[in-house]
């Protein structure tokens, strides 16, 4: 039975190998500017965790298939170098591992979350509420109207409370499902919390942020490939949560223009 | 306080009656195995729930018969509506994390061994035992009384984030008086567990044997201890957080809850609260629970491997150092649940860096055991075999740890099932294979008979594939982005997905089957099984040196006296390849003193 | 001879009344039209684009139903009823019918009696999750997956309810439960016609989800019809 083991275990690593090692599972295409950072700290923890994997399991299946049931009459003995070479080998080894990692992810991290927004970074402002996301753009005079919580009214589409006859701001905002964005131009993102904690993630992008209610989040990025993508939420929010998404529309920039003035025009 | 010469803490009278023998009973062994019975209840539970969350991932519109009659409302016709999926899942974690995780390896070995270990002839304080069980069984029952009420159970995760469960009913279907059950279960569980937690520290710290120093105890009785301590300081952070959210929900506090909130078109009328507060408090108590769910698992593990060797670890000091460690380590680093979270982004790198130091104890634990596999004579039957699976299934599900440790990485494969295939590793098999192992080696000392090793190896056999069939693409489905908590998949993204979740949850069926042969081959060999001898195993802790099953006082009218660690197997110069610990048998040429 | 002949005269006579007071209109009616001054607020085009299945069901997108309008200013989805002067009546034994189509609460404002069953049916192939809103009734809230059988339920009050889908934020609708049988639901020119009155004072309300309800008197006397019309104020935003 040890050997058995043994060999069960090499199968079992194998096969659990095989399918990163081949690619089969993947992330899609990155369309950020910033994750090829995230991407490259991924393959490298891919590369580092996957020799651990392999090297423990195969390491454990080759032991007991020596060293289990043993009718050799051979005495017990210990590894050379004992407990100290493991020791050793865990803080060499995995040390300088895990801290390299530590070291090197702050990059990719930073790149997300220490850089602030360029000035002329596109302000749009996403509400995650119970189950879609709904997006608004401050219109021609650049700036958003006050949200008034207690003014909302989806029967009447009024998603975020505006008041636009008493907000002269609010006028000329532009609510839409749809996130639609020029490529290659830095959107600044406000995040806005309706009712309870959601998360905005969109694969492509690498980026994921958590809506909280009572706080102003935001994220920014810049879209480097037009597409249709994903934008699904992913903070637990009650029943409707698996069917909460909009989608991220990457344009041209003229698309983008012309698309504005449409949705302008049906507010 | 090593050497202390025995004084009985406690000399209780031997229980009279079936009421003080089976139900209110004293007896740290019997109250031992109410636990456990309680946990096998809750992990047979846990794993219903979860068949029906698999079938339904697949199979959304599937009509499943019976369903509809036992939850009209949650499963009109027997479909399971969105809300029932998310209950399922919450019930589903809270049974096996609480009632199943923290009870069987720590309040169900811990209670029946550790006292027999340490040379004691029950725990210090008996009736606290008595007490705290009861306490973690109306839990139980406040729990599961959630699936009876008209609203439903609660559908918020076995996390509980505010405001989803702070606001009430508003938020949705489950989050009225079955959020509110919720919230009494687990505080009440927390009383539970602070009472045993107290109990095991006075009892290991004061009711030792003479001879039976800190440094003798078995490794499992250090996990058990060291779970204690960690369990005293982190249930006291829960309990106190769900009277919190008790009060937000029923007495218009809004601890968690800021203003401004529409839910459901209503305006809340609260203000001033926050959610990460919830989070904060949550996981502070939430990672150490992690670690009191794995640390005896780690600590019965390295016991049984110890005795299947025949021969000690590299280090038994090593070993309980590095579990010292990490229980250290693990209050440093509970915002790496929350990198993504809204909090200050500098706090997570500042998480990060304990969480990935952890790794190293970790990996000295790994290295250890696999080291000391190295020159052993493995004595394979089923209890050896899960106790080795626990090290491979160890290994898988800390690996990827690497990846969620880091907060750049985490940006992309957070709440994917990249992390629910982590925690299941390590959780879901790892520490049921722990209790799985300990179950076939302790069962002979618990009940007097042998299990059937022909059904436990099939039992095994099937687990330990099954497991990994079931978790291993967890991990792939989260690599590509595949979003967890979700009750039905209709994203563009996931339809290419859907063959590999049904893989997954034909495997879970399979696997979960096999668990039956496990609780037949428990019931059956518990009243039919081969009468078992004092010492099946030829090991050598104190345990193995009273009868099976253990008289009421454990040692009877003798008090054991303690010449050496628990590991003397291989000796040079002893007679036979073990020595007990409690033989005055002169060891020469010992391996570890 | 001449006796006889009399008697079947009378008899006849006698029958003739009955089956005339049987048979025919037995009360008076009252109709009229419900319309707006002023302009009305934009109803927006709906983008479904978050639930596909339904997005592609409407080509042109469906606009919000908050005021429906029709031609020379009729106001649709007024519910018309006697809200005073009518005894209560108990619920006929047919279902009132509400769907939930392309992502549509059809009709958007259903009207039905208290205790009328009221069932609601999903066709569409995604989950709704129906939650009306009372404020004197019992409030409950369902899921619907797709496929499966109708939710049967009713109110045991009168009163107006908003209704609305948990999964779809745009998903609004309205519940009129009536005491008694005398309604309508205004639709294209916003005309309606409550008939069968017996004679007696009553008071007729109409009522709309955004501009509130009026009520006027109206007295009858036989079989004639009264005319009564409503005018609403509409508001641009």
């Amino acid at each position: 039975m040890g050997k058995f083991f043994g060999v069960i275990l090499v199968l079992i690593t194998l096969v659990s190998a095989y399918p990163i090692v081949t690619h089969k599972f993947v992330q899609p295409v990155d369309i950020s500017t910033h994750g090829h950072a995230i991407d490259e700290q991924l393959a490298d923890t891919m590369a580092e965790a996957g020799l651990a994997f392999v090297g423990a399991q195969l390491l454990l299946a080759f032991f007991v298939w020596k060293f289990s049931n043993r009718k050799d009459g051979s005495k017990v003995v210990h590894l050379p170098g004992g407990a100290k070479l493991m020791v050793a080998t865990a803080f060499i080894f995995i040390g300088t591992e895990v801290l390299a990692l530590g070291v090197l992810g702050q990059k990719a991290w930073a790149d997300v979350y220490f850089t602030a927004p360029k000035p002329d970074a596109m302000q749009i402002q996403a509400q995650a509420g119970q189950f879609a996301f709904y997006f608004r753009y401050p219109g021609a005079d650049g700036r958003f109207g006050p949200l008034h919580p207690d003014k909302i009214d989806e029967g009447n589409q009024n998603y975020f409370g505006l008041d636009p006859a008493n907000d002269v701001e609010a006028r000329d905002d532009i609510v839409t499902a749809e996130l639609t964005i020029p490529i290659n131009r830095e959107i600044h993102l406000l995040l806005h919390a309706k009712d309870v904690g959601h998360s905005f993630y969109v694969r492509e992008l690498r980026l994921q942020q958590d809506f909280v209610p009572g706080l102003d989040l935001s994220l920014h990025f810049t879209a480097t490939k037009t597409g249709k993508y994903e934008i699904v939420c992913t903070q637990l929010c009650g029943l409707g949560h698996y069917n909460m998404k909009a989608y991220l529309n990457v344009l041209a920039q003229d698309e983008f223009d012309k698309w504005l003035k449409d949705r302008a025009a049906e507010q | 306080m090593e050497d202390a010469a025995v004084q009985p803490v406690q000399v209780h009278a031997p229980p009279e009656g079936f009421i003080r023998k089976f139900v209110f009973s004293l007896d740290h062994k019997m109250i031992g195995k109410q636990y456990y019975g309680l946990a096998l209840m809750a992990v047979f539970m846990g794993m219903v729930l979860s068949w029906f969350m698999r079938f339904h991932l697949v199979w959304p519109d599937a009509k499943i018969p019976g369903l509809g009659a036992i939850a009209p409302t949650g499963a009109p016709g027997g479909v399971i509506t969105p809300e029932y999926y998310l209950s399922l899942l919450t019930m589903h974690g809270t049974l096996m994390v609480f009632f199943v995780l923290t009870n069987a390896p720590f309040a169900g070995f811990g209670n029946y061994f550790l006292p027999i270990q340490i040379g004691a002839e029950d725990m210090a304080f008996p009736r606290f035992n008595m007490m705290s069980f009861w306490t973690t069984l109306v839990a139980f029952i406040v729990l599961v009384s959630a699936f009876f009420i008209p609203d439903g159970p609660p559908i918020s995760g076995w996390t509980a984030y505010a405001p989803l469960s702070a606001v009430g009913k508003d938020a949705g279907p489950g989050l009225g008086w079955g959020q509110n059950l919720w919230a009494m279960s687990i505080a009440l569980f927390c009383v539970g567990q602070l009472l045993g937690s107290l109990n095991f520290i006075a009892t290991t710290l004061d009711l030792r044997a003479k001879g039976m120093t800190l440094m003798r105890m078995p490794i499992c009785t250090w996990a058990w201890f060291i779970t204690s301590c960690i369990g005293l300081l982190a249930f006291a952070v829960l309990l106190p957080a769900c009277l919190l959210l008790l009060l937000d929900r029923m007495a218009g506090t809004s601890f968690f809850i800021p203003s401004g909130l529409v839910v459901s078109d209503r305006l809340q009328n609260h203000a001033g609260g926050s959610p990460l507060l919830w989070q904060h408090l949550f996981w502070f108590f939430g990672h150490p629970e992690v670690y009191i769910a794995i640390l005896p698992a780690v600590g019965i593990v390295s016991h049984v491997l110890i005795t299947s060797m025949r021969k000690p670890l590299l280090s038994a000091k090593v070993m309980i150092y590095s579990m010292m460690s990490i229980g250290f380590l693990s209050w440093m680093v509970w915002g790496h649940h929350m990198f993504v979270s809204g909090m200050n982004p500098f706090s997570s790198l500042l998480f990060s860096f304990p969480t990935l130091t952890i790794t190293i104890p970790a990996t000295i634990i790994t290295l250890i055991w696999l080291g000391s596999l190295f020159g052993a004579n493995i004595q394979i039957n089923s209890a050896s075999l899960f106790a080795l699976g626990f090290v491979s299934m160890f290994v898988s599900g800390g690996v990827s740890g690497f990846f969620l440790a880091q907060p750049s990485i985490d940006i992309y494969l957070h709440a994917t099932y990249f992390v629910v295939g982590h925690f299941h590793m390590v959780m879901g098999v790892a520490a049921i294979f722990g209790i799985l192992s300990g179950t076939y080696f302790w069962f002979p000392k618990m009940s007097g008979r042998m299990m059937n090793e022909t059904l436990g190896q099939i039992h095994f056999w099937i687990t330990f594939v099954g497991t990994y069939c079931i978790f291993m693409p967890f991990h792939y489905l989260g690599l590509v982005g595949n979003v967890r908590r979700y009750s039905s998949f209709v994203d563009d993204f996931m339809a290419p997905l859907m063959p590999v979740h049904k893989f997954i949850s034909i495997a879970a069926f399979i696997t979960g089957a096999a668990q039956l042969i496990f609780l037949y081959n428990l019931i059956h060999s518990r009243f039919r099984g081969k009468i078992a001898p004092e010492n099946p195993w030829n090991a050598t802790s104190l345990e193995w040196s009273i009868p099976s099953p253990p008289p009421w006082n454990n040692f009877g009218d003798k008090h054991p006296v303690v010449f050496h660690d628990p590991y003397q197997y291989g000796v040079k110069g002893s007679k036979g390849d073990f020595v007990m610990q409690d033989s005055p048998e002169q060891v020469v040429g010992g391996w570890d003193k | 001879m001449r006796a006889t002949a009399g008697y079947v005269v009378g008899i006849a006579a006698l029958a003739a009344c009955a089956v005339i007071v049987h048979a025919g209109p037995s009360g008076g009616t009252v109709s009229g039209k419900v319309t707006y001054e002023g302009t009305p607020a934009k109803q927006k085009p709906i983008d479904m684009s978050k639930e596909p299945s339904c997005a592609k069901q409407h080509p042109t997108p469906i606009t919000s139903e908050t005021v429906v309008t029709g031609p020379s200013n009729a106001l649709d989805n007024v519910v018309v009823y006697v809200s005073a002067g009518a005894p209560d009546e108990s619920a006929p034994g047919q279902a009132a019918k509400f769907e939930q189509k392309g992502c549509q609460y059809i009709p958007h404002v259903l009207a039905f009696q208290v205790n009328q069953t009221l069932e609601i049916s999903n066709a569409d192939q995604t989950s709704h999750n129906i939650h009306p809103l009372p404020k004197v009734n019992r409030e409950w809230n369902k899921s619907q997956p797709p496929g499966s059988a109708p939710i049967d339920e009713k109110y045991d009050k009168p009163e107006f309810i908003p209704v609305k889908c948990n999964i779809h934020p745009w998903m609004h609708g309205n519940f009129a439960v009536l005491k008694n049988s005398h309604y309508a639901v205004t639709e294209g020119e916003g005309g309606f016609s409550l008939a069968d009155l017996p004679p007696g004072k009553y008071t007729i309300t109409a009522w709309h989800e955004s501009y509130g309800d009026q009520s006027q008197d109206v007295t009858i006397s036989g079989n004639e019809t009264k005319t009564v019309n409503f005018v609403f104020k509409a508001k641009p935003y």
